[in-house]
């Protein structure tokens, strides 16, 4: 589960505040890579962005499904109906940079590299299209974290906050 | 936010309790209910398969008592944690998730005999085959490990024998054979010795101890440190499909989440011994003022042990905190604020005398508990033990002589005093 996180230059991982006030700006989404299949991981993470759970609006990128969770597929980033604000990627570690350089030719706003993968190259593309970044984090986890999910199953959070939830 | 890395004292008074959502309450509430209301089908579904996280019932999760779960992972350097409605169960339910009929474990021998008896006994029943070695020698764990053994397992403080684990030897050991290390440190609390930071990976409490603090709940607690390699081939039921759960894989799912997960999702579902919520608010009372609390019972447990140690009618003092002991270099090592406030000391005459002195207390409480506010006391020969022989003692770790104290927060004069005129009368 471990990746060796290589340097990238210029860039430093994001901190807790910065990843939660990212997806606290975050209205949609563009999953690249999603299983149809319910077991896998990242048909977990979707049924969660699409559940009560979260307030996201939720696009799937997958050119040999036609519908996943109920929601249709598209063949690619630049088939979307909208612009995306985030690009989240479940793709293997060789298709990162692909992924990278056509969430910076459709104008996203972020990339977050799942839990896991790590692309030095993929995030120098997205730097320089100045894309926000994200590697080796899941999106439910992190969501999760700061949103009361991890706390009802018992995990250390790290979050102390004296003032009232907003949620 | 977590960029801050927050002290001990306030994450025991804070980490896990936010004002609730839903009222504002800033006290952590006490949902005294069985069950939560589904939002919809679709919701029910998706949590249900562990989709999303959600309370469903009481014996699974609950709000009061997740954040008294949450503090502990907090307070031990875990990644998560999972409450049981005792210390016992918490080890039942470890054994269970690491452990199938026909597989082994390795355990110290000198340890608190109930839990003893389970893994002898109850685990025996199931197939499971505790193999003992004696104290904590690494290399006697090492001997015995082979491809059937899943875990290795001591506490911090020997319960009653007052040996100390060596516990960053241990987790070189069972690391070296791909297995994890459990500890057992009720006796320490996270307050005095965190085994995970010494490369424990599952650490258990009886919380009814100092956690609670208070001799007012039973209750248990499983954190794991969430850096264990679950995917390294020995614990298939981590890696293969779960059909109860849609056929999702636990790590692959997971990750560094997937021990709890199971652990809450499987062996607590299905044994039932979960934590009661009044409890686990009764506990969190507790966590808010373990740093002191501690302090005061190892400066309270120092000052006895060398009272006891120089007094006329004591044959001996087993305290690692006295500079005397054989564990005492352990003890600095692994618990430098001081190694707990129970130990064991022999009362001069025997089986007699020793039940002579316990009668004749007036403070100390003589019951079958340790970890009090309250100084506490136990004389196995005339108690626990009484149907056994002073050779069957001998060979249990258990002198006619000894005397287990639970050193309280009383002022230490009047505990001095208790102990005097008690040994006084026990000699006469």
């Amino acid at each position: 589960m471990s990746v060796e996180k290589k340097k990238v230059e210029g860039w430093d991982e994001p901190s807790a505040k910065e990843r939660l006030a990212l997806l606290n700006r975050t209205e949609t989404i563009a999953m690249v890579g999603v299983s149809a299949k319910k077991s896998r991981p990242s048909n977990f993470v979707a049924t969660y962005l699409l559940s009560s759970s979260a307030n996201f609006e939720i696009f799937f990128v997958n050119p040999v499904e036609d519908e996943i969770l109920g929601k249709p597929c598209y063949k690619s980033l630049s088939d979307l109906p909208v612009v995306p604000d985030m690009v989240d990627v479940f793709r293997k570690s060789e298709d990162l940079p692909e992924v990278a350089s056509e969430a910076v030719e459709i104008g996203a706003s972020s990339l977050w590299i799942q839990l896991g993968l790590w692309s030095v190259e993929a995030a120098e593309i997205a730097l320089a299209g100045e894309l926000e970044l994200v590697m080796d984090r899941c999106i439910k986890i992190e969501h999760a974290r700061f949103h009361g999910g991890l706390h009802l199953a018992g995990f250390d959070t790290g979050v102390i906050d004296s003032r009232r939830s907003k949620k | 936010m977590n960029d801050r890395e927050w002290g001990f004292k306030t994450r025991a008074i804070h980490a896990g309790g936010g004002p609730d959502t839903a009222t504002g309450a800033r006290n952590v509430p006490v949902y005294q209910t069985t069950s939560f209301v589904f939002e919809d089908t679709r919701d029910a579904a998706d949590i249900f398969a562990l989709q999303k996280f959600g309370s469903i019932y009481t014996r699974i999760s609950n709000p009061t008592v997740n954040a008294f779960e949450e503090r502990m992972a907090s307070l031990e350097g875990g990644i998560g944690s999972v409450a049981t409605s005792s210390g016992m169960s918490a080890e039942f339910l470890t054994a269970a998730a690491l452990a199938s009929s026909g597989d082994s474990f390795v355990t110290s021998s000198a340890i608190y005999g109930g839990t003893h008896t389970m893994f002898d006994v109850s685990l025996g029943k199931f197939g499971i085959e505790a193999r003992f070695v004696e104290g904590d020698d690494p290399d006697s764990f090492d001997a015995v490990i082979d491809k059937t053994t899943k875990f290795l397992y001591t506490e911090i403080v020997g319960n009653p024998s007052g040996s100390i684990a060596d516990i960053s030897v241990l987790a070189s050991v069972a690391h070296s054979h791909d297995i994890p290390l459990v500890i057992d440190a009720t006796f320490a609390t996270p307050y005095l010795c965190r085994p995970i930071d010494f490369g424990a990976d599952i650490v258990l409490h009886s919380a009814t101890k100092f956690i609670g603090g208070h001799g007012n709940s039973i209750g248990g607690v499983v954190t794991e440190s969430g850096r264990f390699n679950w995917g390294n081939g020995r614990f298939p039921e981590m890696t293969e499909p779960v059909a109860t759960y849609n056929g999702l894989k636990y790590w692959e799912n997971f990750g560094e989440y997937a021990f709890c997960t199971k652990l809450r999702s499987e062996q607590l579902r299905d044994l039932g011994a979960s934590l009661a919520p009044m409890n686990a608010f009764l506990l969190i009372q507790g966590l808010e003022t373990l740093p002191f609390r501690m302090d005061g019972h190892v400066a309270n447990a120092k000052t006895v042990a060398s009272f006891l140690e120089n007094h006329s009618e004591v044959s001996w003092v087993n305290y690692a905190g006295l500079e005397s002991s054989p564990h005492h270099e352990l003890a600095n090592k692994y618990m430098p604020k001081g190694p707990g406030a129970i130990f064991t000391f022999g009362v001069k005459g025997g089986r007699e005398s020793g039940a002579k002195f316990i009668d004749s207390l007036q403070l100390i409480s003589h019951l079958a508990n340790v970890g009090d506010v309250r100084s506490l006391v136990i004389h196995p020969a005339s108690t626990t033990h009484q149907q056994l022989s002073d050779e069957d003692l001998a060979s249990g770790g258990v002198s006619a002589d000894m005397v287990r104290l639970s050193v309280g927060l009383e002022d230490s004069d009047d505990i001095l005093w208790d102990l005097d005129q008690a040994l006084e009368k026990a000699s006469s």
